[in-house]
C-alpha cells in the first residue's frame, strides 16, 4: 500500500516532518522556515558538564520535538503521539496508521540508518522521518533530507525505532490530525506568538549557558581552551562545535539563514516593514556563524595555532552574541496591530 | 548569505543526498540552493573520525597489554558510551564498567559474551580476539 504522498525536501529533518506531514493535513501555505519560527526553534544552549563524543554539549535549535508540537498547536491542530514498550505493538499500530491512509512521523536513531552516509552516523537519537507506505517488506519512507524518497526493511525500520541511549525514541510515532478548513488568521497569531516565545527563550532564560548569554559563555571557554586542553585537543573542541553548527540537522548558521527566511515569510502574513529590516539582522548573524567557523577550521587543521587564532574565534562569537541580542530586542518591541 | 556563495564542494554526501541551505537571490529574497558540501564541515568531520581511530588503536594496545577489555576496544569501534551499551545490552552501567577490566572479562559467561557480541555483530570468538577488518571500522 503507498499514500499518495509528496515528498518535499529540507534543511532539517523536524522542519521538514512538520511540513511535510501538516501538507497532508491540509495546511498548503506551511513551509520549511514558517514551522521553524512559529515552533520558535532558534535557540542556543551550551549543556556544561555533559560531553558528546567528548566534545561540548552544545545545541543551536530547541529540544527534539518542540518544533512538531508547537507548531501543530498554535494552528490548533491536535496531534496524536505513542510511544511504545512492546516492538510488534510499535510496528501493529503503524501499519493500521498506513492502513487508514495516514502518513506517519516517527523518531528513530541515526546510527542504524543504513541510507545514511557512514561518516554521519553516530548514536543521536532524535532523528524523523515520515513512512508513507509499505510494499511487501519494505516501508517506504520520506526522510527530509534525504532527496528523494527511501526505503528500510521492517527489521531495518525496527531497529531505528527502538535505538537506545540518549533520548531512547522507544518506538514513538506521531501525525496530526487532518483539519477541514485551515483560517489564515490563525497564521499570523501563530507566527506573533511563535515570535514572541522565541525572544523569551533567547533574552530572558536565566543563567549563563542558554540564548544569547550562552554563546558568550561559549566564547569564555573558547578563550581558555588553549591552556586547558592543548592545541590538539582544543582544536578537536571546535571541530565538535563546528560539526553541531554546521552538521547535526543543518547547524546553527543554517539556522539562523532558515529565520531570516522565516522573517521575510511572515511579512506576506504581516505587514510590518521590521520584519524585513530584522531579517537582514538575522543574515548577517548566519553570516558571522560561518566566518566563525572558517576561523575554527583554521584551528582544527593546524593551520593557524596561537592564543591570538583563539581569541578571534572567541571575539566572533561575542560579536554573534550582541547581534542576535539586539535582533531579538528589536522582535520584542514590534508592534501588533491586534 | 548570497545564492552564488553557497559552496558545492566534495563531501561524504556524495551519491546519497545534498544539503539543503537558505540564501539570498539577486532581489534579496530567500530561497533555497542545493549544496553537495563545505570543506570547512567536512573537514570538522575527517578531523573528528581520525581522532577516533587513533583512539581506538590507543585501546586495541591497552588490550593487548592487558590493561582493559575487549569489550571497551568493541564500545569505541561502535562509538558507543557506557550508557548507550548498557541500555543495548540490557545489563547495568555498573555491570558494564566492572566487564571493562580484563579479570571480570575472563570471567564471564559464554551466554553474557554472546549477548556483548551480538550488539557489537561480531563472534564471541572475534570479540576474544579483536580480529578485525581495520577498514571496516
Amino acid at each position: 500500500m503507498k499514500i499518495n504522498f509528496n515528498h518535499i525536501q529540507t534543511a532539517h529533518c523536524e522542519n521538514g516532518v512538520t511540513v511535510n506531514l501538516l501538507q497532508h493535513a491540509g495546511v498548503p501555505q506551511i513551509t520549511e522556515p514558517l514551522a521553524f519560527g512559529i515552533g520558535s526553534g532558534l535557540f542556543y544552549i551550551h549543556i556544561p558538564f555533559l560531553k558528546v563524543n567528548n566534545g561540548p554539549a552544545i545545541s543551536f535549535r530547541t529540544m527534539p520535538g518542540l518544533i512538531f508540537k508547537r507548531t501543530c498547536k498554535a494552528l490548533q491542530i491536535p496531534v496524536v503521539r505513542q510511544k511504545f514498550r512492546s516492538k510488534e505493538e510499535a510496528q501493529r499500530v503503524l501499519d493500521n496508521c498506513l492502513k487508514n491512509g495516514q502518513p506517519t512521523g516517527c523518531q528513530v536513531g541515526v546510527y542504524y540508518l543504513t541510507y545514511f552516509p557512514k561518516e554521519y552516523r553516530f548514536h543521536f537519537n532524535a532523528h524523523n522521518i515520515i513512512v508513507f507506505g509499505k510494499e511487501e517488506d519494505n516501508y517506504l519512507i520520506s526522510d527530509p533530507v534525504m532527496e528523494d524518497f527511501t526505503t528500510l526493511s521492517s527489521y531495518e525500520l525496527e531497529r531505528v525505532r527502538f535505538a537506545k541511549g540518549m533520548l531512547a525514541p522507544k518506538g514513538q510515532l506521531y501525525y496530526p490530525k487532518a483539519t477541514k478548513s485551515f483560517d489564515e488568521k490563525l497564521l499570523q497569531f501563530a507566527i506573533q506568538s511563535g515570535i514572541k516565545r522565541n525572544v523569551r527563550d533567547m533574552l530572558y532564560i536565566p543563567g549563563n549557558v542558554a540564548g544569547v548569554s550562552g554563546i558568550n559563555y561559549t566564547a569564555n571557554k573558547i578563550r581558555k581552551l588553549r591552556d586547558k586542553l592543548g592545541v590538539k585537543q582544543a582544536g578537536l573542541y571546535l571541530a565538535q562545535l563546528v560539526r553541531m553548527q554546521e552538521e547535526i540537522g543543518t547547524g546553527g548558521g543554517g539556522f539562523r539563514f532558515i529565520y531570516a527566511a522565516f522573517l521575510q515569510q511572515a511579512h506576506q502574513f504581516i505587514a510590518n516593514d521590521d520584519l524585513l529590516k530584522i531579517s537582514e539582522q538575522f543574515t548577517q548573524s548566519g553570516d558571522l556563524w560561518r566566518s566563525a567557523a572558517v576561523q575554527a577550521s583554521g584551528i582544527y587543521k593546524g593551520r593557524i595555532t596561537a592564543q591570538s587564532d583563539f581569541n578571534e574565534m572567541a571575539n566572533y562569537l561575542d560579536e554573534i552574541a550582541m547581534l542576535e541580542k539586539n535582533a531579538f530586542k528589536n522582535l520584542s518591541q514590534i508592534k501588533w496591530n491586534n | 548569505m548570497k545564492k552564488n556563495n553557497i559552496p558545492q564542494d566534495k563531501s561524504a554526501l556524495e551519491n546519497y543526498t545534498k544539503d539543503i541551505c537558505y540564501a539570498l537571490d539577486e532581489k534579496g529574497n530567500y530561497t533555497t540552493v542545493a549544496s553537495s558540501g563545505w570543506e570547512v564541515k567536512s573537514t570538522a568531520l575527517d578531523v573528528t573520525w581520525n581522532e577516533i581511530k587513533e583512539r581506538i588503536s590507543n585501546i586495541k594496545n591497552k588490550v593487548i597489554e592487558g590493561e582493559v577489555s575487549p569489550i571497551l576496544f568493541f564500545m569505541e569501534v561502535k562509538l558507543m558510551d557506557i550508557k548507550t551499551l548498557a541500555a543495548y545490552t540490557g545489563f547495568w552501567s555498573w555491570q558494564v564498567k566492572k566487564h571493562l577490566k580484563p579479570a571480570n572479562f575472563k570471567k564471564l559467561s559464554e551466554k553474557k559474551l554472546q549477548k556483548y557480541a551480538s550488539v557489537f555483530e561480531v563472534s564471541v570468538e572475534t570479540l576474544k580476539t579483536m580480529e578485525l577488518d581495520e577498514n571496516k571500522l
